[in-house]
């Protein structure tokens, strides 16, 4: 069993702005729905019956998160070539196989990584996983609110701000609205960080008349959807990139961003998009 | 992979075949897509794997080896059983041309079903694995949410059964589910008696009716918060006055679920309040409703009035002579003076259901606001009257004490019309008051009823009155003078000054109607001195110009005039001023005027006629005519009220029916100039009109005849002829 004293970090202050009433197993998860793609099992009755659904539509989702997992993987070992040894992860969800710490660990040994995500479950679940482990936190927050992030005591002492941090969207953004305005806020926490710091951002898109990524995104704007769905073109990826500047080659198909073997002509029509920018 | 992992190249040679099973399983996973795993990484993982597969199956490795693989193929990620499956396919495909010994066969069978068995098994427990762990991360999550949860709802609990303001928790259809100690306290109930309740049941009856839409809104979800002040049936049937807020608290999809309340007691506040309010409209002396709260029910039963319906009546009703109680028993008998009639007019028409309001000092009205017609007004001003009437018992004496009443039953037909409906109030209330003036005028004790048409002559006579000191200052005040004919020579013996008002317009207004009005404003004492002082000064120019005419000039002078302290004074000034003498000079007072109010002659008038000015009593016959005290007085000349004169035929038969009218008669006429004559009075008749009249009168001794047989009033100019003529009589 876990430990439980204060799962939530919240040290019996007022409840954060996003804590949900009770943990209902009963609606899927954005992150469990995710680990259930990957082939996972963190996952419930109502998460595999809601993934279901999505690969009803688009059967290649399954593939699509594992590219998104490679594409993870391969940014971070290109940001651990950099020497960033520092990554706050935003929508962290459930670790799994190929996870930041990991990655980041078999590079440089001293990497440090703090998950973020607003799922209770996915929280408590990285937080029992990485037990032990001084270089990985986990904190709970929503991402959109950057200031319960930033200035969160747990983010002040576990990254240093005088040292390039890389901020990791991946898999994430296409759950917030254009109301929460997320360029805005992608724009706050590069501002926070010194010059060198990265950002990454994969995104599902329709773009290209993909009707499954469509169909997709429909079924994620039902009713008992974890999480409403805003897939973003090319054009407005890019935006949430700012004024950084964006590395070769630029904002891609998923799997075209500096892959390791060759890839096919299909991948043009590939329902996500990736880039990663420099500040 | 523990012992399943070539050791390294130099240990193991390279093996063409391992090598291009290796390719072909690497290439099959990856085109897939099974695994997030970079091709290198792959190859890494599925290398060792070819290698021990074909060891078991070269009879190298034991067939346990194969197992591990399987669970390997999981270590890696390769959980999709599509993966194991294509794994197979490789495997059986690479294998396929290499097996010709049937031993060689039965153990890549073997293999084969350990591989899956191990994949199967190796799955299984992961897949058992991960859910056990994610259950406990779920619950975990879910302790920590109630646990937050609780610590909200202690603290809530906290708050809730402490506060000093009372809180209640219902649902949406208002049954209360929770409340608390304070609110429990505050309506004297203990809380379970609460708890179960409708909100609505402690709702007073006498909320007001705004509320409803309100709380009607709530519970609709369309509004958030209402706060309002609102009453409370406690449990003794006590009324508990209560500022009161409703928040609505939503569901997760938005729809009203709770209703929760924040009450506090503003009793207290209510009834000071209400007690200020109390105050504010009614009289601290008698407890009546003041003015203010009369014209507030006034104005609002106005307002409800039916066109085609019942009247509002007003009875305006001022003590006769309070004034009188006040200053001889002093202001505290006169306020309980007041306070009796109060209590009584209250016991007697306020227990009918009327307004009875004092509207300050010892004036009181009745408002009736449903009221039949001016019978049923009369009748209640009269009962008004009744109960003013008995005597109050103030310090051990009766006091006998009467009231004027004016009567106003309210729309007067075509006097109201001009009215502008909002005024109305006033309106009603300046008639009203006007009314129990004429009460007071016509001698008080006494009901009078509104008249429009008098009251519109009060207010033309108002207006003049109004007019008249601007008048004066222009001059618009002259004389004319009527001729005093001697019926001995037909001599005109003297002439009467008569005042004319003739206004810019035009109009000219004779003395009786502008004289009162100068005497109850007080612009009788200049214009009086005015008048006295331009007829001397014309009776000085015609005397001057004919030093042979010799003529009395009378003036008439108003009590008023005399009581000033330098009325003596002021007419010596006068006479001194335009050289006329006092011996010329005859003052004409009514016999009201002669007397002071202490009923003694005017000090004056013994002066003036020591001066040798001479007195004439005016109008004699018209007031009380009391001969007896004709002797006392300073008096020279009698002038004959025009009733007298015109008086005509035979004595009536009867002398028991001996009334005023019965002054009217020759013999009387006859008497009078006698009694006159004896008191060494000289007699003028006036309102000479006919022939008949000044045969009589000279027949019967008359000294002085006036009146338009004799002369009309004559333009100043056209005096001095008459005066040199002997007139025909």
């Amino acid at each position: 069993m876990v430990e439980t004293a204060d799962p939530l970090g919240e040290q019996g202050m007022d409840r954060p702005a996003w804590a949900p009433d009770e943990v209902d197993m009963n609606r899927p998860s954005v992150a469990r729905v995710y680990d259930y793609y990957l082939g996972g099992s963190h996952n419930f009755e109502a998460d595999r019956k809601f993934a279901e659904q999505i690969l009803g539509v688009l059967p290649e989702m399954a593939s699509v998160a594992q590219a998104n997992r490679a594409f993870l993987r391969r940014a971070v070992r290109y940001l651990c070539a950099q020497g960033i040894t520092q990554f706050l992860d935003l929508g962290s969800g459930i670790p799994t196989a190929g996870n930041v710490h990991e990655i980041a660990a078999a590079e440089i040994p001293d990497a440090r990584v703090l998950y973020v995500d607003n799922d209770p479950i996915a929280v408590v679940h990285s937080r029992a996983l990485l037990e032990g482990d001084e270089r990985t936190e986990v904190l709970a927050a929503d991402l959109t609110e950057p200031s319960r992030v930033l200035d969160h005591p747990l983010t002040r002492s576990h990254l240093d701000f005088s040292r390039p941090i890389a901020v990791l969207m991946v898999s994430v953004l296409h759950f917030v609205p254009d109301e929460a305005r997320p360029a805005e806020f992608v724009r706050t926490y590069l501002e926070t960080m010194v010059p060198g710091s990265h950002l990454v951002i994969s995104h599902a898109t329709a773009e290209g008349g993909h009707a499954g990524a469509d169909e997709a995104q429909s079924i994620y704007n039902r009713d008992r959807s974890p999480n409403a769905m805003r897939m973003r073109s090319t054009e407005e990826v890019r935006e949430l990139f700012g004024g950084l500047q964006l590395l070769e080659p630029g904002v891609v198909r998923i799997p075209l961003w500096r892959p390791e073997s060759p890839v096919g002509p299909e991948v043009q029509r590939y329902p996500g998009l990736a880039g990663v920018a420099r500040r | 992979m523990g012992n399943a992992v070539p050791a390294g190249a130099g240990e193991v040679r390279p093996d063409p075949g391992v090598e291009r099973l290796t390719d072909a399983w690497v290439a099959a996973i990856h085109a897939r897509g099974f695994v997030s795993a970079g091709r290198a990484e792959l190859r890494g993982i599925l290398a060792g794997a070819a290698y021990w597969f074909t060891a078991v199956v070269d009879g190298r490795a034991e067939i346990e080896t194969a197992r591990e693989i399987g669970t390997e193929l999981i270590a890696a990620h390769l959980t999709d059983t599509a993966a194991l499956r294509c794994s197979l396919d490789v495997l059986a495909c690479h294998f396929a041309d290499r097996i010709t010994d049937p031993v060689r066969l039965r153990r890549f069978t073997t293999a084969v079903g350990a591989l899956s068995a191990g994949y199967a098994r190796t799955l299984q427990q992961r897949t058992r694995t991960e859910q056990e762990r994610i259950s406990a991360a779920a619950f975990a999550a879910r302790g920590a949410a109630e646990d937050a949860r609780w610590r909200s709802e202690a603290r809530y609990g906290a708050v809730f059964e402490h506060a000093v303001l009372g809180i209640s928790v219902s649902d949406a259809s208002g049954q209360v589910l929770e409340a608390n100690r304070a609110l429990a306290d505050m309506l004297g109930y203990p809380p379970e008696e609460i708890v179960g309740r409708s909100i609505f049941e402690f709702i007073h009856p006498e909320d007001t009716p705004e509320m409803w839409p309100k709380i009607q809104a709530m519970l609709d979800g369309r509004v958030g918060h209402v706060r309002m002040e609102k009453a409370y049936l406690g449990k003794d049937g006590r009324q508990v006055w209560t500022e009161l807020v409703v928040s609505l608290i939503r569901d997760r999809e938005g729809a009203p679920r709770y209703l929760v309340a924040m009450v506090a007691d503003v009793t207290e506040r209510h009834l000071l309040q209400a007690r200020l309010q109390h105050q504010a409209e009614h009289d601290p002396l008698t407890g009546l409703p003041n003015r203010a709260l009369f014209f507030s029910r006034l104005t609002a039963a106005l307002a409800a009035l039916d066109p085609d319906g019942a009247t509002v009546g007003v009875c305006y009703l001022d003590l006769d002579g309070f004034k009188a109680v006040n200053d001889t028993l002093g202001h505290d008998a006169g306020d309980q003076l007041l306070s009796a009639v109060a209590h009584r007019m209250q016991a007697e028409l306020g227990s009918l259901g009327h307004t009875v309001a004092r509207m300050g000092g010892d004036e009181f009205v009745v408002l009736i606001e449903n009221c039949a017609g001016p019978d049923e007004l009369t009748a209640l001003a009269q009962q008004a009257l009744e109960t003013v009437r008995r005597p109050v018992s103030l310090r051990g004496r009766e006091i006998v004490v009467s009231a004027s009443i004016g009567v106003v039953s309210w729309p007067v037909p075509a006097y109201d019309d001009a009215t502008p409906r909002d005024d109305g109030a006033a309106a009603l209330m300046q008639a009203a008051d006007t009314t129990m003036y004429w009460a007071k005028r016509d001698g008080r004790d006494r009901i009078a009823v509104f008249d429009p048409q008098r009251h519109r002559h009060d207010v033309h006579l108002f207006e003049l009155a109004g007019r008249m000191p601007g008048a004066l200052e222009r001059g618009e005040f002259d004389l004319e003078y009527q001729p005093l004919v001697s019926f001995a020579d037909g001599r005109v013996a003297g002439v009467e000054a008569l005042a004319r008002w003739r206004a810019p317009d035009g109009e000219k207004l004779g003395p009786d109607l502008f004289i009162p009005l100068a005497e109850q404003t007080g612009l009788i004492i200049p214009l009086g001195l005015y008048l006295l002082r331009r007829a001397c000064s014309e009776a000085r120019g015609w005397a001057d110009a004919d030093p042979s005419r010799e003529f009395v000039l009378s003036v008439n002078v108003a009590g008023r005039q005399l009581r000033q302290d330098d009325a003596v004074a002021r007419i010596v000034e006068i006479l001194t001023e335009t050289g006329w003498p006092a011996q010329a000079l005859q003052l004409e007072l009514t016999e009201s005027d002669l007397m002071s109010a202490g009923g003694q002659p005017i000090a004056a008038l013994e002066e003036l006629s020591r001066l040798g000015v001479r007195i004439a009593i005016d109008d004699f016959g018209t007031g009380y005519s009391n001969l007896a005290y004709l002797h006392r007085l300073p008096v020279d000349v009698l002038k004959l009220a025009g009733s007298f004169v015109s008086a005509d035929g035979p004595l009536p038969p009867s002398p028991d029916r001996r009334s005023a009218r019965d002054l009217d008669s020759p013999v009387v006429l006859s008497a009078m100039i006698e009694l006159a004559h004896s008191l060494g009075l000289a007699v003028v008749a006036e309102s000479v009109e006919t022939a008949e009249q000044a045969a009589r009168l000279r027949s019967l001794g008359c000294d002085i005849g006036q009146g338009w047989y004799l002369s009309a009033p004559l333009h100043p100019a056209e005096v001095p002829a008459v005066l040199d003529r002997r007139h025909p009589v």
